[in-house]
Protein backbone atom coordinates (compact mmCIF):
# COMPACT_ATOMS: atom_id res chain seq x y z
CA UNK A 1 0.00 0.00 0.00
CA UNK A 2 1.41 3.17 -1.16
CA UNK A 3 1.99 5.89 1.68
CA UNK A 4 1.60 9.29 1.19
CA UNK A 5 2.23 12.07 3.60
CA UNK A 6 -1.14 13.81 2.57
CA UNK A 7 -2.58 11.39 5.20
CA UNK A 8 -1.30 13.33 7.83
CA UNK A 9 -3.54 15.55 9.76
CA UNK A 10 -2.90 19.32 9.11
CA UNK A 11 -3.29 20.05 12.84
CA UNK A 12 -0.38 20.24 14.22
CA UNK A 13 1.05 16.90 15.94
CA UNK A 14 1.50 18.40 19.35
CA UNK A 15 -1.67 18.49 21.10
CA UNK A 16 -1.86 17.78 24.79
CA UNK A 17 -2.71 14.12 25.17
CA UNK A 18 -5.82 14.01 27.11
CA UNK A 19 -6.07 11.28 29.23
CA UNK A 20 -3.37 9.45 27.22
CA UNK A 21 -0.80 7.29 28.70
CA UNK A 22 -1.00 4.45 31.61
CA UNK A 23 -3.40 5.28 34.07
CA UNK A 24 -2.65 6.92 37.18
CA UNK A 25 -1.20 4.58 39.98
CA UNK A 26 -3.87 3.08 41.98
CA UNK A 27 -3.36 3.61 45.62
CA UNK A 28 -4.86 2.74 48.82
CA UNK A 29 -6.85 5.74 50.57
CA UNK A 30 -4.70 6.82 53.48
CA UNK A 31 -7.29 7.44 56.18
CA UNK A 32 -8.57 3.27 55.44
CA UNK A 33 -5.04 2.22 55.93
CA UNK A 34 -4.31 3.86 58.99
CA UNK A 35 -7.38 2.78 60.38
CA UNK A 36 -6.60 -1.21 59.39
CA UNK A 37 -3.23 -0.87 60.99
CA UNK A 38 -4.64 1.19 63.83
CA UNK A 39 -7.00 -2.18 64.71
CA UNK A 40 -4.11 -4.56 63.38
CA UNK A 41 -1.63 -3.77 65.69
CA UNK A 42 -3.37 -3.97 69.55
CA UNK A 43 -4.88 -7.34 67.35
CA UNK A 44 -1.63 -8.30 67.11
CA UNK A 45 0.12 -7.69 69.89
CA UNK A 46 -2.66 -9.92 72.06
CA UNK A 47 -2.54 -12.65 69.74
CA UNK A 48 1.62 -12.45 70.54
CA UNK A 49 0.67 -12.42 73.94
CA UNK A 50 -1.59 -15.74 73.38
CA UNK A 51 0.42 -17.52 71.61
CA UNK A 52 3.19 -20.14 73.13
CA UNK A 53 3.92 -23.41 74.20
CA UNK A 54 1.66 -23.20 77.32
CA UNK A 55 -1.98 -23.63 76.23
CA UNK A 56 -3.52 -20.92 77.97
CA UNK A 57 -7.09 -19.89 77.41
CA UNK A 58 -7.85 -16.89 75.28
CA UNK A 59 -9.87 -15.40 78.87
CA UNK A 60 -6.87 -16.40 80.66
CA UNK A 61 -4.50 -14.46 78.57
CA UNK A 62 -6.56 -11.19 78.51
CA UNK A 63 -7.35 -11.25 82.50
CA UNK A 64 -3.41 -11.74 82.61
CA UNK A 65 -2.80 -8.70 80.18
CA UNK A 66 -5.39 -6.36 81.85
CA UNK A 67 -3.74 -7.08 85.35
CA UNK A 68 -0.16 -6.38 83.97
CA UNK A 69 -1.57 -2.92 82.25
CA UNK A 70 -3.61 -2.08 85.49
CA UNK A 71 -1.09 -3.46 88.01
CA UNK A 72 -4.38 -5.52 89.56
CA UNK A 73 -4.27 -8.23 91.54
CA UNK A 74 -2.90 -11.82 90.31
CA UNK A 75 -4.06 -15.09 92.18
CA UNK A 76 -0.86 -16.92 93.82
CA UNK A 77 -1.69 -19.84 91.90
CA UNK A 78 -1.77 -17.68 88.71
CA UNK A 79 1.47 -16.92 89.08
CA UNK A 80 3.26 -18.44 86.76
CA UNK A 81 0.43 -18.13 83.90
CA UNK A 82 0.52 -14.21 84.82
CA UNK A 83 4.89 -14.47 84.17
CA UNK A 84 4.38 -16.09 80.77
CA UNK A 85 1.52 -13.55 79.65
CA UNK A 86 3.09 -10.85 80.68
CA UNK A 87 6.71 -10.93 81.43
CA UNK A 88 7.53 -13.24 78.86
CA UNK A 89 5.02 -13.58 75.20
CA UNK A 90 3.80 -9.32 75.85
CA UNK A 91 7.44 -8.00 75.65
CA UNK A 92 8.70 -9.88 73.26
CA UNK A 93 5.61 -8.98 70.89
CA UNK A 94 6.19 -5.50 72.15
CA UNK A 95 9.87 -5.27 71.05
CA UNK A 96 9.02 -7.43 68.15
CA UNK A 97 6.53 -4.07 67.22
CA UNK A 98 9.35 -1.78 68.18
CA UNK A 99 11.96 -3.63 65.92
CA UNK A 100 9.69 -3.78 63.25
CA UNK A 101 8.93 -0.31 63.20
CA UNK A 102 12.31 0.89 63.91
CA UNK A 103 13.60 -1.23 60.98
CA UNK A 104 11.08 -0.20 58.42
CA UNK A 105 11.71 4.15 59.01
CA UNK A 106 15.18 3.69 58.94
CA UNK A 107 14.83 1.67 55.86
CA UNK A 108 12.80 4.44 54.24
CA UNK A 109 15.43 7.17 55.59
CA UNK A 110 18.64 5.22 54.29
CA UNK A 111 16.68 4.65 51.02
CA UNK A 112 15.92 8.29 50.69
CA UNK A 113 19.43 9.11 51.91
CA UNK A 114 21.85 7.18 49.28
CA UNK A 115 18.65 7.66 46.89
CA UNK A 116 18.87 4.32 46.07
CA UNK A 117 15.33 1.74 46.38
CA UNK A 118 17.50 -1.19 46.90
CA UNK A 119 19.15 0.06 50.52
CA UNK A 120 18.26 -0.73 53.23
CA UNK A 121 19.14 -0.03 57.25
CA UNK A 122 22.24 -2.26 57.23
CA UNK A 123 24.35 -1.05 53.95
CA UNK A 124 25.28 1.81 56.21
CA UNK A 125 27.69 -1.55 58.14
CA UNK A 126 26.19 -0.19 61.27
CA UNK A 127 24.39 -3.95 61.92
CA UNK A 128 27.59 -6.08 60.96
CA UNK A 129 29.89 -3.43 63.88
CA UNK A 130 26.65 -4.23 66.27
CA UNK A 131 27.58 -8.09 64.97
CA UNK A 132 31.54 -7.78 66.40
CA UNK A 133 30.08 -6.93 69.59
CA UNK A 134 27.34 -9.17 69.96
CA UNK A 135 29.49 -12.00 68.84
CA UNK A 136 32.20 -10.73 71.30
CA UNK A 137 30.00 -11.35 73.91
CA UNK A 138 28.50 -14.67 72.89
CA UNK A 139 31.77 -16.21 72.22
CA UNK A 140 34.32 -15.28 74.23
CA UNK A 141 32.05 -13.47 77.07
CA UNK A 142 33.69 -10.03 76.71
CA UNK A 143 31.84 -7.46 79.00
CA UNK A 144 31.06 -9.61 81.51
CA UNK A 145 30.85 -6.56 83.95
CA UNK A 146 27.99 -5.44 82.25
CA UNK A 147 25.62 -8.80 83.35
CA UNK A 148 22.40 -9.07 81.66
CA UNK A 149 23.36 -6.13 79.81
CA UNK A 150 26.48 -7.07 78.47
CA UNK A 151 25.45 -8.45 74.94
CA UNK A 152 22.91 -5.21 74.27
CA UNK A 153 25.74 -2.92 74.94
CA UNK A 154 28.25 -4.49 73.17
CA UNK A 155 26.35 -4.49 70.41
CA UNK A 156 24.99 -0.57 70.45
CA UNK A 157 28.97 0.27 71.21
CA UNK A 158 30.21 -1.32 68.48
CA UNK A 159 27.26 0.09 66.21
CA UNK A 160 28.37 3.25 67.31
CA UNK A 161 31.84 2.48 66.75
CA UNK A 162 31.20 1.30 63.34
CA UNK A 163 29.33 4.59 62.83
CA UNK A 164 32.31 6.63 63.17
CA UNK A 165 34.66 4.77 61.30
CA UNK A 166 31.76 4.25 58.56
CA UNK A 167 31.61 8.57 58.69
CA UNK A 168 35.20 9.21 58.54
CA UNK A 169 35.62 7.18 55.80
CA UNK A 170 32.78 8.27 53.51
CA UNK A 171 32.85 12.05 54.13
CA UNK A 172 34.00 14.91 52.02
CA UNK A 173 34.47 18.15 51.79
CA UNK A 174 31.21 18.33 50.32
CA UNK A 175 29.41 16.25 52.97
CA UNK A 176 28.56 12.72 52.41
CA UNK A 177 27.78 11.72 49.37
CA UNK A 178 25.36 8.64 48.62
CA UNK A 179 27.57 7.01 46.46
CA UNK A 180 30.37 7.02 49.13
CA UNK A 181 28.14 6.23 51.57
CA UNK A 182 27.17 3.23 50.02
CA UNK A 183 30.45 1.64 48.93
CA UNK A 184 31.87 3.10 52.37
CA UNK A 185 28.73 1.33 54.10
CA UNK A 186 28.87 -2.05 51.82
CA UNK A 187 33.22 -2.55 52.31
CA UNK A 188 32.90 -2.08 55.93
CA UNK A 189 30.28 -4.38 55.78
CA UNK A 190 32.34 -7.49 54.66
CA UNK A 191 35.33 -6.61 56.63
CA UNK A 192 32.67 -6.63 59.93
CA UNK A 193 31.42 -9.68 58.41
CA UNK A 194 34.88 -11.04 58.30
CA UNK A 195 35.59 -10.81 61.84
CA UNK A 196 32.54 -11.90 62.95
CA UNK A 197 32.60 -15.28 60.78
CA UNK A 198 36.35 -15.69 62.62
CA UNK A 199 34.83 -15.79 65.88
CA UNK A 200 32.54 -18.42 64.82
CA UNK A 201 35.06 -20.51 63.15
CA UNK A 202 37.60 -19.77 66.16
CA UNK A 203 34.77 -20.60 68.98
CA UNK A 204 35.31 -23.61 71.07
CA UNK A 205 31.99 -24.12 71.86
CA UNK A 206 29.37 -25.47 69.79
CA UNK A 207 26.54 -24.05 71.34
CA UNK A 208 28.14 -20.36 71.29
CA UNK A 209 28.91 -20.74 67.58
CA UNK A 210 24.65 -21.43 67.38
CA UNK A 211 23.93 -18.88 69.52
CA UNK A 212 26.08 -16.39 67.59
CA UNK A 213 23.84 -17.74 64.31
CA UNK A 214 20.96 -17.36 66.00
CA UNK A 215 21.93 -13.67 67.09
CA UNK A 216 23.03 -12.99 62.89
CA UNK A 217 19.87 -14.20 61.61
CA UNK A 218 18.02 -12.02 64.21
CA UNK A 219 16.27 -13.20 67.31
CA UNK A 220 13.42 -11.67 69.71
CA UNK A 221 13.58 -14.71 72.24
CA UNK A 222 15.57 -12.45 74.64
CA UNK A 223 13.04 -9.91 74.90
CA UNK A 224 12.06 -8.92 78.64
CA UNK A 225 11.07 -5.50 79.98
CA UNK A 226 14.32 -4.46 80.40
CA UNK A 227 15.21 -4.36 76.85
CA UNK A 228 12.33 -2.08 75.58
CA UNK A 229 12.72 0.99 77.18
CA UNK A 230 15.95 1.75 75.50
CA UNK A 231 15.09 0.33 72.29
CA UNK A 232 11.52 2.45 72.34
CA UNK A 233 13.05 5.61 73.27
CA UNK A 234 15.45 5.21 70.28
CA UNK A 235 12.83 4.07 67.84
CA UNK A 236 10.18 7.11 68.83
CA UNK A 237 12.90 9.44 68.71
CA UNK A 238 14.24 8.83 65.60
CA UNK A 239 10.72 8.38 64.14
CA UNK A 240 10.22 11.50 65.17
CA UNK A 241 12.38 13.22 63.52
CA UNK A 242 11.89 11.71 60.12
CA UNK A 243 8.20 12.85 60.43
CA UNK A 244 9.63 16.02 61.07
CA UNK A 245 11.65 15.83 58.14
CA UNK A 246 9.23 14.31 55.97
CA UNK A 247 9.14 17.19 53.37
CA UNK A 248 12.89 17.66 53.60
CA UNK A 249 12.99 14.15 52.53
CA UNK A 250 10.91 13.93 49.62
CA UNK A 251 13.13 17.01 48.48
CA UNK A 252 16.63 14.78 49.06
CA UNK A 253 14.90 12.34 47.00
CA UNK A 254 14.86 14.47 44.01
CA UNK A 255 18.74 15.09 43.83
CA UNK A 256 20.71 17.23 45.88
CA UNK A 257 20.75 20.39 43.78
CA UNK A 258 16.80 20.10 43.41
CA UNK A 259 17.05 19.73 47.51
CA UNK A 260 18.84 23.20 47.75
CA UNK A 261 16.86 25.03 45.30
CA UNK A 262 13.90 24.21 47.25
CA UNK A 263 16.07 25.63 50.40
CA UNK A 264 17.46 22.26 52.13
CA UNK A 265 21.01 21.41 52.67
CA UNK A 266 20.96 18.22 51.91
CA UNK A 267 24.44 18.19 52.91
CA UNK A 268 23.24 18.46 56.19
CA UNK A 269 20.08 16.86 56.07
CA UNK A 270 22.46 13.56 55.14
CA UNK A 271 24.52 13.73 58.13
CA UNK A 272 21.21 14.21 60.10
CA UNK A 273 19.55 11.13 59.01
CA UNK A 274 23.27 9.04 58.85
CA UNK A 275 23.33 9.75 63.04
CA UNK A 276 19.76 9.30 63.34
CA UNK A 277 19.75 5.81 61.26
CA UNK A 278 22.95 4.68 63.33
CA UNK A 279 21.63 5.29 66.63
CA UNK A 280 18.17 3.70 65.74
CA UNK A 281 19.72 0.65 64.16
CA UNK A 282 22.54 -0.07 66.54
CA UNK A 283 19.50 0.14 69.12
CA UNK A 284 17.18 -2.14 67.45
CA UNK A 285 20.01 -4.68 66.28
CA UNK A 286 21.33 -4.62 69.83
CA UNK A 287 17.69 -6.27 71.04
CA UNK A 288 16.71 -8.49 68.54
CA UNK A 289 19.87 -9.09 66.36
CA UNK A 290 20.38 -8.06 62.67
CA UNK A 291 16.85 -9.03 60.92
CA UNK A 292 17.03 -8.66 57.61
CA UNK A 293 14.55 -8.06 54.80
CA UNK A 294 11.81 -6.12 56.62
CA UNK A 295 13.85 -2.57 56.14
CA UNK A 296 13.78 -3.23 52.41
CA UNK A 297 10.65 -4.55 51.86
CA UNK A 298 8.39 -2.44 54.29
CA UNK A 299 8.94 0.55 52.60
CA UNK A 300 8.75 -0.74 49.09
CA UNK A 301 4.77 -2.47 50.25
CA UNK A 302 4.06 0.74 51.78
CA UNK A 303 5.33 2.89 48.87
CA UNK A 304 3.03 0.56 46.12
CA UNK A 305 0.36 0.70 48.72
CA UNK A 306 0.74 4.78 49.45
CA UNK A 307 3.27 6.21 46.77
CA UNK A 308 6.76 7.72 47.44
CA UNK A 309 5.37 10.74 49.60
CA UNK A 310 7.45 10.40 52.31
CA UNK A 311 4.53 11.95 54.70
CA UNK A 312 2.59 9.70 53.82
CA UNK A 313 5.35 6.91 53.77
CA UNK A 314 6.29 7.72 57.51
CA UNK A 315 2.82 7.05 58.84
CA UNK A 316 2.42 3.61 57.01
CA UNK A 317 5.69 2.28 56.58
CA UNK A 318 6.50 2.05 60.87
CA UNK A 319 2.87 0.69 61.55
CA UNK A 320 2.97 -2.15 58.86
CA UNK A 321 6.72 -3.04 60.32
CA UNK A 322 5.58 -3.74 63.27
CA UNK A 323 2.79 -5.52 62.66
CA UNK A 324 4.63 -7.39 60.43
CA UNK A 325 7.25 -8.79 62.35
CA UNK A 326 4.73 -9.11 65.67
CA UNK A 327 3.09 -11.95 62.92
CA UNK A 328 6.81 -12.94 62.19
CA UNK A 329 7.88 -13.68 65.54
CA UNK A 330 4.42 -15.36 66.23
CA UNK A 331 4.92 -17.94 63.69
CA UNK A 332 8.79 -18.20 64.19
CA UNK A 333 8.12 -19.77 67.74
CA UNK A 334 4.94 -21.80 66.25
CA UNK A 335 6.20 -23.13 63.00
CA UNK A 336 8.74 -25.27 64.94
CA UNK A 337 7.37 -25.36 68.73
CA UNK A 338 8.94 -26.25 70.74
CA UNK A 339 12.04 -25.31 68.60
CA UNK A 340 12.64 -21.44 67.57
CA UNK A 341 13.41 -20.69 64.20
CA UNK A 342 15.19 -17.37 63.02
CA UNK A 343 12.98 -14.63 62.41
CA UNK A 344 15.49 -13.41 59.39
CA UNK A 345 14.52 -16.94 57.94
CA UNK A 346 10.56 -16.15 58.22
CA UNK A 347 11.03 -12.42 57.07
CA UNK A 348 12.42 -13.51 54.03
CA UNK A 349 9.89 -16.87 53.38
CA UNK A 350 6.68 -14.51 54.15
CA UNK A 351 8.38 -11.22 52.79
CA UNK A 352 9.07 -12.32 49.26
CA UNK A 353 6.13 -13.95 47.64
CA UNK A 354 4.11 -10.62 49.52
CA UNK A 355 6.27 -8.33 47.90
CA UNK A 356 6.56 -10.34 44.18
CA UNK A 357 2.73 -10.30 44.35
CA UNK A 358 2.16 -6.28 45.38
CA UNK A 359 4.72 -6.10 43.01
CA UNK A 360 2.69 -7.74 40.06
CA UNK A 361 -0.63 -5.83 40.94
CA UNK A 362 0.59 -2.62 40.95
CA UNK A 363 1.69 -0.46 38.41
CA UNK A 364 4.82 0.16 40.35
CA UNK A 365 8.03 1.81 38.98
CA UNK A 366 11.22 0.07 40.70
CA UNK A 367 13.80 2.01 40.40
CA UNK A 368 12.32 3.62 37.05
CA UNK A 369 12.50 0.81 35.53
CA UNK B 1 26.28 30.90 26.90
CA UNK B 2 29.63 29.61 26.63
CA UNK B 3 31.59 26.21 25.68
CA UNK B 4 31.00 23.32 27.98
CA UNK B 5 33.11 23.60 30.68
CA UNK B 6 33.53 27.27 31.04
CA UNK B 7 31.60 27.23 34.18
CA UNK B 8 27.78 28.12 33.05
CA UNK B 9 26.81 25.55 35.62
CA UNK B 10 28.92 26.28 38.22
CA UNK B 11 27.68 29.98 38.06
CA UNK B 12 23.90 28.93 38.56
CA UNK B 13 24.64 26.68 41.07
CA UNK B 14 26.36 29.49 43.05
CA UNK B 15 23.22 31.72 42.55
CA UNK B 16 20.75 28.46 43.61
CA UNK B 17 22.70 28.09 46.89
CA UNK B 18 24.05 24.80 45.98
CA UNK B 19 27.46 25.93 45.64
CA UNK B 20 28.91 28.50 48.24
CA UNK B 21 31.32 30.48 46.30
CA UNK B 22 34.91 30.92 47.65
CA UNK B 23 34.90 34.52 46.54
CA UNK B 24 32.51 37.63 45.88
CA UNK B 25 29.10 37.71 46.53
CA UNK B 26 25.77 36.72 45.32
CA UNK B 27 23.07 39.67 45.40
CA UNK B 28 19.13 39.60 44.19
CA UNK B 29 18.84 43.26 44.55
CA UNK B 30 20.54 44.42 47.55
CA UNK B 31 20.68 41.45 49.08
CA UNK B 32 23.13 39.10 49.68
CA UNK B 33 21.39 35.49 48.78
CA UNK B 34 23.86 33.62 51.33
CA UNK B 35 23.29 36.76 54.18
CA UNK B 36 19.75 34.96 54.33
CA UNK B 37 18.14 31.42 55.37
CA UNK B 38 18.24 29.05 52.67
CA UNK B 39 14.05 28.76 52.83
CA UNK B 40 14.33 32.63 52.17
CA UNK B 41 16.23 32.37 49.26
CA UNK B 42 14.03 29.84 48.01
CA UNK B 43 10.81 31.63 48.05
CA UNK B 44 12.72 34.34 45.92
CA UNK B 45 14.85 32.36 43.93
CA UNK B 46 13.38 29.08 41.96
CA UNK B 47 15.87 26.82 40.07
CA UNK B 48 15.77 24.04 37.57
CA UNK B 49 18.81 21.92 37.77
CA UNK B 50 20.60 20.15 35.71
CA UNK B 51 20.36 16.48 37.33
CA UNK B 52 19.13 13.27 36.69
CA UNK B 53 15.72 13.23 38.38
CA UNK B 54 15.01 10.99 41.04
CA UNK B 55 13.99 7.08 40.68
CA UNK B 56 11.46 7.10 43.04
CA UNK B 57 7.92 7.13 41.95
CA UNK B 58 6.26 10.52 42.83
CA UNK B 59 2.81 11.68 41.21
CA UNK B 60 2.95 15.03 39.29
CA UNK B 61 0.79 16.37 42.22
CA UNK B 62 3.23 15.54 44.39
CA UNK B 63 6.11 16.93 42.31
CA UNK B 64 4.17 20.61 41.83
CA UNK B 65 3.56 19.96 45.85
CA UNK B 66 7.12 20.28 46.84
CA UNK B 67 8.10 23.81 45.27
CA UNK B 68 5.66 24.70 48.38
CA UNK B 69 7.98 23.93 50.86
CA UNK B 70 10.13 27.07 51.10
CA UNK B 71 6.73 28.71 52.36
CA UNK B 72 5.52 25.70 55.01
CA UNK B 73 6.31 24.95 58.54
CA UNK B 74 7.84 21.27 58.62
CA UNK B 75 4.68 19.57 60.15
CA UNK B 76 2.22 21.75 59.05
CA UNK B 77 -0.39 20.36 56.40
CA UNK B 78 -0.82 21.77 53.40
CA UNK B 79 -2.88 24.91 53.12
CA UNK B 80 -5.89 25.70 50.74
CA UNK B 81 -3.36 28.16 49.36
CA UNK B 82 -0.54 25.72 48.89
CA UNK B 83 -3.06 23.81 46.90
CA UNK B 84 -4.57 26.28 44.60
CA UNK B 85 -0.88 27.61 43.86
CA UNK B 86 -0.16 23.85 42.69
CA UNK B 87 -2.86 23.66 40.55
CA UNK B 88 -2.77 27.22 39.24
CA UNK B 89 1.17 26.36 38.31
CA UNK B 90 0.20 23.15 36.80
CA UNK B 91 -2.50 24.92 34.56
CA UNK B 92 -0.33 27.24 33.61
CA UNK B 93 2.49 25.62 32.29
CA UNK B 94 -0.41 23.48 30.59
CA UNK B 95 -0.02 20.44 31.86
CA UNK B 96 -3.30 19.93 34.51
CA UNK B 97 -4.61 16.88 33.01
CA UNK B 98 -0.90 15.03 34.35
CA UNK B 99 -1.85 15.84 37.95
CA UNK B 100 -2.44 12.05 38.75
CA UNK B 101 0.47 10.64 36.35
CA UNK B 102 3.43 9.32 37.60
CA UNK B 103 6.51 11.40 37.03
CA UNK B 104 8.75 9.02 35.84
CA UNK B 105 6.14 7.73 33.20
CA UNK B 106 6.07 11.38 32.08
CA UNK B 107 7.86 12.14 28.14
CA UNK B 108 10.79 14.91 28.40
CA UNK B 109 8.57 17.73 27.37
CA UNK B 110 6.05 16.86 30.02
CA UNK B 111 8.41 16.29 32.63
CA UNK B 112 10.20 19.82 32.19
CA UNK B 113 7.10 21.18 32.27
CA UNK B 114 6.11 19.95 35.73
CA UNK B 115 9.48 20.85 36.61
CA UNK B 116 8.74 24.39 35.71
CA UNK B 117 5.29 24.07 37.51
CA UNK B 118 7.22 23.06 40.71
CA UNK B 119 9.45 26.27 40.63
CA UNK B 120 6.48 28.39 39.42
CA UNK B 121 4.68 26.93 42.79
CA UNK B 122 7.68 28.58 44.48
CA UNK B 123 6.06 31.81 43.75
CA UNK B 124 10.07 33.11 43.64
CA UNK B 125 10.86 36.72 42.06
CA UNK B 126 13.90 34.88 39.52
CA UNK B 127 13.81 31.82 37.85
CA UNK B 128 17.35 29.44 37.30
CA UNK B 129 17.54 27.02 34.65
CA UNK B 130 20.26 24.87 33.65
CA UNK B 131 19.87 23.51 30.31
CA UNK B 132 16.09 23.59 30.41
CA UNK B 133 16.44 22.60 26.67
CA UNK B 134 18.64 19.30 26.52
CA UNK B 135 16.99 15.65 25.46
CA UNK B 136 13.69 17.98 23.99
CA UNK B 137 12.89 17.86 20.43
CA UNK B 138 12.68 21.50 18.29
CA UNK B 139 8.86 21.92 19.08
CA UNK B 140 9.50 20.74 23.23
CA UNK B 141 12.08 23.17 23.04
CA UNK B 142 10.63 26.74 21.71
CA UNK B 143 7.51 25.43 24.30
CA UNK B 144 9.67 25.21 27.46
CA UNK B 145 11.12 28.64 26.41
CA UNK B 146 7.80 30.17 25.69
CA UNK B 147 6.26 29.14 28.69
CA UNK B 148 9.17 30.52 31.14
CA UNK B 149 8.87 33.56 29.30
CA UNK B 150 5.50 34.17 29.50
CA UNK B 151 5.77 33.23 33.68
CA UNK B 152 7.09 37.01 33.45
CA UNK B 153 9.54 36.29 36.08
CA UNK B 154 13.14 37.63 36.03
CA UNK B 155 15.45 34.03 34.29
CA UNK B 156 18.39 32.99 34.38
CA UNK B 157 19.16 30.62 31.76
CA UNK B 158 22.32 28.80 30.56
CA UNK B 159 21.55 27.30 27.00
CA UNK B 160 23.50 25.58 24.84
CA UNK B 161 21.86 26.47 21.65
CA UNK B 162 22.97 30.08 20.37
CA UNK B 163 20.08 30.49 18.12
CA UNK B 164 17.55 29.67 20.47
CA UNK B 165 19.29 32.24 22.87
CA UNK B 166 19.26 35.23 20.77
CA UNK B 167 15.63 34.43 19.87
CA UNK B 168 14.20 34.72 23.53
CA UNK B 169 16.63 35.76 26.31
CA UNK B 170 17.22 39.94 26.29
CA UNK B 171 20.67 39.97 27.83
CA UNK B 172 23.26 37.32 26.79
CA UNK B 173 26.32 37.02 29.18
CA UNK B 174 29.09 34.78 27.24
CA UNK B 175 31.45 33.21 30.02
CA UNK B 176 34.90 31.50 28.82
CA UNK B 177 37.18 29.88 31.19
CA UNK B 178 35.44 30.91 34.39
CA UNK B 179 35.08 34.70 33.50
CA UNK B 180 32.41 36.62 31.98
CA UNK B 181 33.74 38.04 28.41
CA UNK B 182 30.77 40.00 27.10
CA UNK B 183 27.37 40.88 28.33
CA UNK B 184 24.80 42.73 26.02
CA UNK B 185 21.71 42.61 23.97
CA UNK B 186 22.23 39.58 21.48
CA UNK B 187 22.52 41.19 18.95
CA UNK B 188 25.41 43.30 20.62
CA UNK B 189 27.26 39.77 21.71
CA UNK B 190 26.90 37.41 18.92
CA UNK B 191 29.57 38.61 17.04
CA UNK B 192 31.49 36.25 14.50
CA UNK B 193 34.91 37.69 16.35
CA UNK B 194 33.72 36.86 19.88
CA UNK B 195 31.95 33.51 18.37
CA UNK B 196 35.22 32.27 16.96
CA UNK B 197 37.22 33.38 20.06
CA UNK B 198 35.40 31.50 22.81
CA UNK B 199 33.71 28.75 20.99
CA UNK B 200 36.04 28.32 17.67
CA UNK B 201 33.55 28.52 15.15
CA UNK B 202 33.37 30.76 11.89
CA UNK B 203 29.87 32.44 12.62
CA UNK B 204 27.92 34.34 9.69
CA UNK B 205 24.65 36.42 11.00
CA UNK B 206 21.64 36.55 9.42
CA UNK B 207 18.73 38.34 10.23
CA UNK B 208 15.33 36.13 10.61
CA UNK B 209 13.02 36.59 7.96
CA UNK B 210 10.28 37.27 9.81
CA UNK B 211 11.13 39.29 13.34
CA UNK B 212 14.42 40.51 12.01
CA UNK B 213 16.51 39.13 15.07
CA UNK B 214 19.69 37.94 14.71
CA UNK B 215 20.45 34.21 13.78
CA UNK B 216 23.75 32.50 13.10
CA UNK B 217 25.16 29.27 10.94
CA UNK B 218 27.92 27.90 11.77
CA UNK B 219 31.33 26.39 9.94
CA UNK B 220 34.25 25.11 11.39
CA UNK B 221 37.20 27.73 11.76
CA UNK B 222 39.28 27.15 9.08
CA UNK B 223 42.68 27.45 9.74
CA UNK B 224 43.99 31.00 7.86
Amino acid sequence: MATSLEHLPAAPLRTAPTGAGPAPPRRVPLPVLLTCLGIALPVSLVFGAGTGASGLSWPEVAHHLWAGLTGGPVAADQAGAYTIVWELRFPRAVLAAIVGAGLSAIGVAVQAMVRNALADPFVLGISSGAAVGANAVLIFGAFGAFGVWALSSAAFVSALLAMVLVYAVARTDRGLTPLRLVLTGTAMYYGFSAVTTFMVFAAERGEAARSAMMWLLGSLGGATWTSVPIAAAAVCAGLAHLVWSARRLNALAMGDETAAALGVDAGRLRKELFLVSAAVTGAVVAVSGAIGFVGLMVPHAARMLVGADHRRLLAVAPLAGAVLLIWVDILSRVVLAPAELPVGVLTAVIGVPCFVLLMRRRSYTFGGA
Amino acid sequence: MGPNGSGKSTLLRCVYRALRPTAGTVRLGEEDVYAISARESARRLAALPQEAVSEFDFTVAEVVAMGRLPHQRSMARATDEDLRTCEAALAGVGAGHLTDRGFLTLSGGEKQRVLIARALAQQPRVLILDEPTNHLDIAQQLEVLALVRESGLTVLTALHDLNLAALHCDLIHVIDAGRIVASGPPHDVLTPALLAEVFGVRAHRVPHPETGAVQLLFDRLQPA
